[in-house]
């Protein structure tokens, strides 16, 4: 894979008014607070999080979906961040989101076929011929048979939708797809079939992934580096065996606590973190993880660490560390 | 206090719970759906057991046979599910309602956003459990006109005032004081699933039915209610029984395992036995399938049995490669492994997992 | 379309749907082939002193008016006039209201407040008041009843539009519309307007009934086609010095406006019976 990056971030911020009832401004509600991290071709980056971290919120202000409040968005070299009608026609085919069930992207009123033709009307100016051919092909390569072209969404299972609304996204044959929360919800037995379709898919399409969950395990199994996220914030970053094997942030290493281990040591009788993520409008002064951090000092109320190269590859956003 | 509990005071170690073949379906437009097939469950006083399976497998319908909260259309056709002694399936509505169901069983639901009221406070909502179903009171007090004028006794009132601050303390939830003038909105989930425990546990049960309280919560307040669950439930000698779809919540809290597919339960066995040692080829797969650091993503293959038109005989032979002539005809008997290790099955994998 | 196909099938499998639709296509048909089915087509507009106000009889199948003219066959020509003042003035309404709605339900920021504030204004006033307003200045005809009708109704398809159009918008397949960079307009008229369709018919239909009362209290005032236009309100108007003796000449009329009514109510339920859960159930399968 090529070193240069496919798509960055500098300090994104996307900050969201909360208004008293009569229009007033309350506060901020801080989504996202100064991100920034970069994304090679070909990789699968996956950002790790509890609610409120600000990924799904990241994940949107990708694609456009909402605007910034600050920072800016270089994908294939090309600032994006200004998001014009003409622009965002240019990139949309190449930069796609992905929603957690994509069965639910599909207007339920459409058939497949015309949900699949759509963004070719939209973007290319292919016959109906060559439409059909691209969507046929398509239809294909996800593993569904062409007679599903004439059903509605809602005669076909969940697992189907899925797959159509990720062949939708792939007939533009973008070069990075934001999936967001792809295996939420589901069971287990259906989330390795996902996995695997997206592996395969990645394959096929020379794809780049920025893979939103917060299901470690499941990054664990799907991407070559992580970025974990607290409050707004990216609080590490490093190649994925490592975030594993020698986090440095404390949250992280909360986090990885966490989870269950089966055949090993028990989460409920070694886990240590107390309380809950800050308000996102009133966020602790210094460090936003101070609050609960176990190894917490005074410094850390005073100053708000600065992502910063610890080790080859590997980024941490905190003084102690 | 003395507790009007009587006859299912059971020694730990003895069944608190059998449910005896049992079998429910529900009508439907499409047709009779054969939720549960013969189920077979026992829950010993003071543990926790597991109950493991994915959508569609029963485990919810299961709870809610025994809290007797099953749906309109539903049938109970056989079996029976006893409790203390007693057949709850033969319990006339009243006393199940007024003694069994939020009192010696409760029930602590998966969505911590949709339980409470939206309109009441947290303390009115509170009471209200502690009105009805409090150690405290009487079988029928407050009940019916006679009870009108009794329905809250003084004397009661301030025990159970200092039940609920002292419960709220153990559940930590922060300035108990405070909690009680609060709506649910101004709640996280995590705090939510804690006053939910805590509604559970205020009537003194025998049994808690966690029917996967932990699914919509992060994976660290996942952690910090899993281990006050644990720690509370075992203190007080009560049982649970824990629904979930994840193997990983199940290693974490159950003491013992039962899986079930397609209404039918398939293996049940002590927790680090079922994972280190699992038989049935369900089972297998399903913990083949985990994501694991280096390995292959295996999938279990095929489509989840249909309830309508189910399958005769074990209900996993369609998608199992070791299924054979009796598999498609006649459901397995219970086959005892040792050390409470038990498999319905045929042809159980006998040699050890790689886990 | 197949999906038109179902709905209609789920429809007839409603015993009252499918009454309120065979009325309705009674009144069309009656309405298309008045000329022919009626018994004494000349007499609508003709005077015939000598059979005035004569009991039903088989010449006279619901007897004759205060004019002689046979009372079957007026209703029958009748049903166009009803027929047309319906079609146009929901229509109308429908042509304002819709777009309107779309707009205002898109756009959410001032435009679309200040649309429903608009909105709110002519819902506050009554129509038979702005029909009577309207007829005083222009004079009485049908048109004028048809200009009242609309002007008044429009509201309603606006505020039904806009409020679906806001919670679609909160939809993920159109934000995942949004994403894949469709361009605005195709949006709302692809995706919007055919998921809003299912109540829009359920308010035509049983906008249909609604009009066709005001309609028809608008002639009973005198508003609305001068005589001898055979109006069913007009006509319940005309026989009202002659009850109680002559009950069948504001029976017939009276009859006819409840049937058609209720036809349109029935259709108009029936229709959000089909229509509703279907979406529902395409959207929350799970």
């Amino acid at each position: 894979m090529s070193r240069t990056p496919l798509l960055e971030v500098e300090t994104l911020s996307r900050y969201f008014p909360v208004r008293h009832m009569f229009g007033w401004q309350l506060g901020k509600l801080r989504a996202l607070d100064g991100v920034s991290f970069a994304v090679r071709p070909g990789e699968t980056l996956g950002i790790v999080g509890e609610s409120g971290c600000g990924k799904s919120t990241l994940g949107k202000v990708l694609v456009g979906i909402h605007p910034t409040s600050g920072g800016r968005i270089l994908f294939e070299g090309r600032d994006i961040t200004a998001r014009s009608v003409a622009l965002r026609r240019a990139v949309a085919p190449k930069l796609q989101y992905c929603y957690q069930d994509p069965g639910n992207s599909l207007d339920p009123r459409w058939t497949v076929r015309r949900s699949l033709a759509e963004p070719l009307v939209v973007h290319t100016g292919l016959s109906a011929g060559d439409r059909e051919a691209r969507i046929a092909k398509i239809l294909h390569q996800v593993g569904l048979p062409p007679t599903h072209l004439d059903l509605y969404p809602h005669e076909l299972s969940g697992g189907q939708q899925r797959r159509v609304g990720l062949a939708r996204i792939l007939t533009l044959q973008p070069r990075l797809v934001v999936l967001d929360e792809p295996t939420s919800g589901l069971d287990v037995s259906v989330q390795a079939s996902v996995l695997k379709l997206l592996r395969e898919l990645q394959e096929t399409f020379a794809l780049t992934y920025l893979f939103i969950s917060h299901d470690l395990s499941v990054v664990r199994t799907m991407c070559d580096r992580v970025a974990v996220m607290y409050a707004g914030r990216i609080v590490e970053m490093a190649p994925t065996e490592t975030i594993f094997a020698a986090a440095k942030h404390p949250y992280t290493l909360s986090l990885l606590s966490a989870i269950p281990d089966i055949g090993g040591r028990r989460v409920t009788d070694t886990f240590a973190l107390e309380g809950e993520p800050p308000d996102p409008m009133r966020p602790p002064s210094g460090c936003r993880f101070r609050t609960r951090c176990p190894r917490a000092a005074a410094v850390c109320a005073s100053t708000d660490p600065p992502l910063r190269h610890v080790a080859p590859g590997q980024s941490v956003a905190c003084v102690l560390a | 206090m003395s507790s009007t509990h009587g006859s299912d005071v059971a020694t730990p170690g003895d069944n608190l719970l059998e449910v005896d073949s049992l079998f429910v379906s529900f009508i439907t437009g499409a047709g009779v759906a054969k939720v549960l097939d013969g189920v077979n469950l026992t829950i010993r006083a003071g543990e926790i057991l597991g109950l493991v399976g994915e959508s569609g497998c029963g485990k919810t319908t299961l709870a809610n046979a025994i809290l007797g909260i099953l749906a309109a259309n539903a049938r109970h056709e056989m079996g029976s599910i006893r409790f203390g002694g007693e057949d709850l399936l033969a319990m006339p509505r009243s006393r199940m309602e007024d003694e069994v169901r939020g009192r010696r069983i409760t029930f602590i639901p998966q969505d911590p956003y949709g339980s409470f009221n939206p309109l009441f406070t947290v303390g009115a909502q509170t009471l209200e459990v502690m009105k009805w179903k409090s150690p405290q009171r009487a079988p029928g007090e407050g009940r019916g006109i006679a009870g009108f004028f009794s329905r809250y006794p003084r004397a009661r009132r301030r025990t159970d005032a200092e039940a609920i601050g002292q419960m709220l303390r153990a559940v930590q939830l922060p300035a108990s004081a405070a909690v009680a003038g609060k709506l649910p909105h101004e709640f996280s989930g995590g705090q939510r699933q804690r006053l939910m425990i805590a509604l559970a546990l205020l009537p003194q049960p025998r049994l808690v039915i966690a029917d996967e309280p932990t699914t919509a919560l992060d994976v660290t307040i996942q952690a910090q209610i899993l281990k006050l669950l644990k720690q509370l439930a075992k203190r007080r000698g009560i049982s649970v029984l824990f629904t979930t779809h994840d193997l990983g919540t199940a290693y974490e809290i159950c003491e013992r395992i039962t899986v079930m597919y397609a209404g039918q339960e398939v293996e049940t066995a002590p927790v680090d036995d079922f994972f280190r040692r699992p038989h049935h080829p369900y089972t297998v797969r399903l913990l083949d399938s985990l994501p694991r650091p280096g390995r292959q993503l295996r999938e279990v293959g095929g489509e989840i049995a249909r309830l309508i038109d189910a399958p005769a005989g074990c209900r996993f032979h369609p998608r199992c490669a070791r299924a054979t002539d009796i598999c498609r005809r006649q459901r397995p008997p219970v086959t005892s492994l040792g050390g409470g290790h038990e498999v319905r099955c045929y042809h159980p994998i006998v040699e050890a997992a790689s886990r | 379309m197949r999906a038109a196909r179902d709905i209609a099938a789920k429809l007839l499998r409603d015993p009252s749907a499918t009454l309120g639709l065979l009325i309705i296509l009674l009144l069309v048909a009656v309405a298309t082939f008045a000329p022919l089915i009626a018994t004494h087509p000349e007499a609508v507009w003709d005077m015939n002193p000598r059979h005035r106000l004569l009991p039903p009889s088989e010449t006279y199948l619901f007897g004759t008016d205060r004019m002689g003219a046979d009372i079957f066959s007026r209703i029958l020509f009748g049903a166009r006039i009803t027929l047309t003042i319906a079609i146009l003035a929901v229509g109308a309404a429908l042509m304002i209201g819709v777009p309107i709605g779309l707009i205002s339900g898109w756009r959410g920021n001032w435009l679309g407040e200040t649309l429903m504030r608009v909105s709110d204004i002519f819902l506050a006033v009554p129509q038979i008041v702005l029909a009577i307003a309207i007829s005083q200045t222009l004079g009485p005809s049908i048109e004028n009843v048809i200009l009242a009708l609309s002007v008044t109704y429009w509201p309603w398809f606006a505020r039904l539009v806009h409020a679906e159009v806001r919670s679609l918008k909160n939809e993920t397949f159109i934000e995942a519309a949004i994403a894949l960079g469709v361009p605005t307009w195709r949006i709302v008229l692809l995706h919007v307007l055919p998921n809003v369709m299912s109540p829009i018919i359920v308010r035509t239909s049983i906008g249909m009934g609604f009009t066709i009362l005001t309609a028809s209290a608008l002639g009973f005032l005198g508003l609305g086609a001068p005589p001898p236009a055979p109006e069913w309100g007009r006509m319940i108007s005309e026989s009202r010095e002659f009850l109680p003796e002559a009950w069948w000449s504001a029976l017939a009329p009276g009859l006819a406006i409840f049937l058609v009514v209720m036809g349109f109510n029935l259709l108009g339920d029936g229709l959000r019976d089909v229509l509703d859960p279907r979406i529902r159930r395409g959207n929350a399968g799970r």
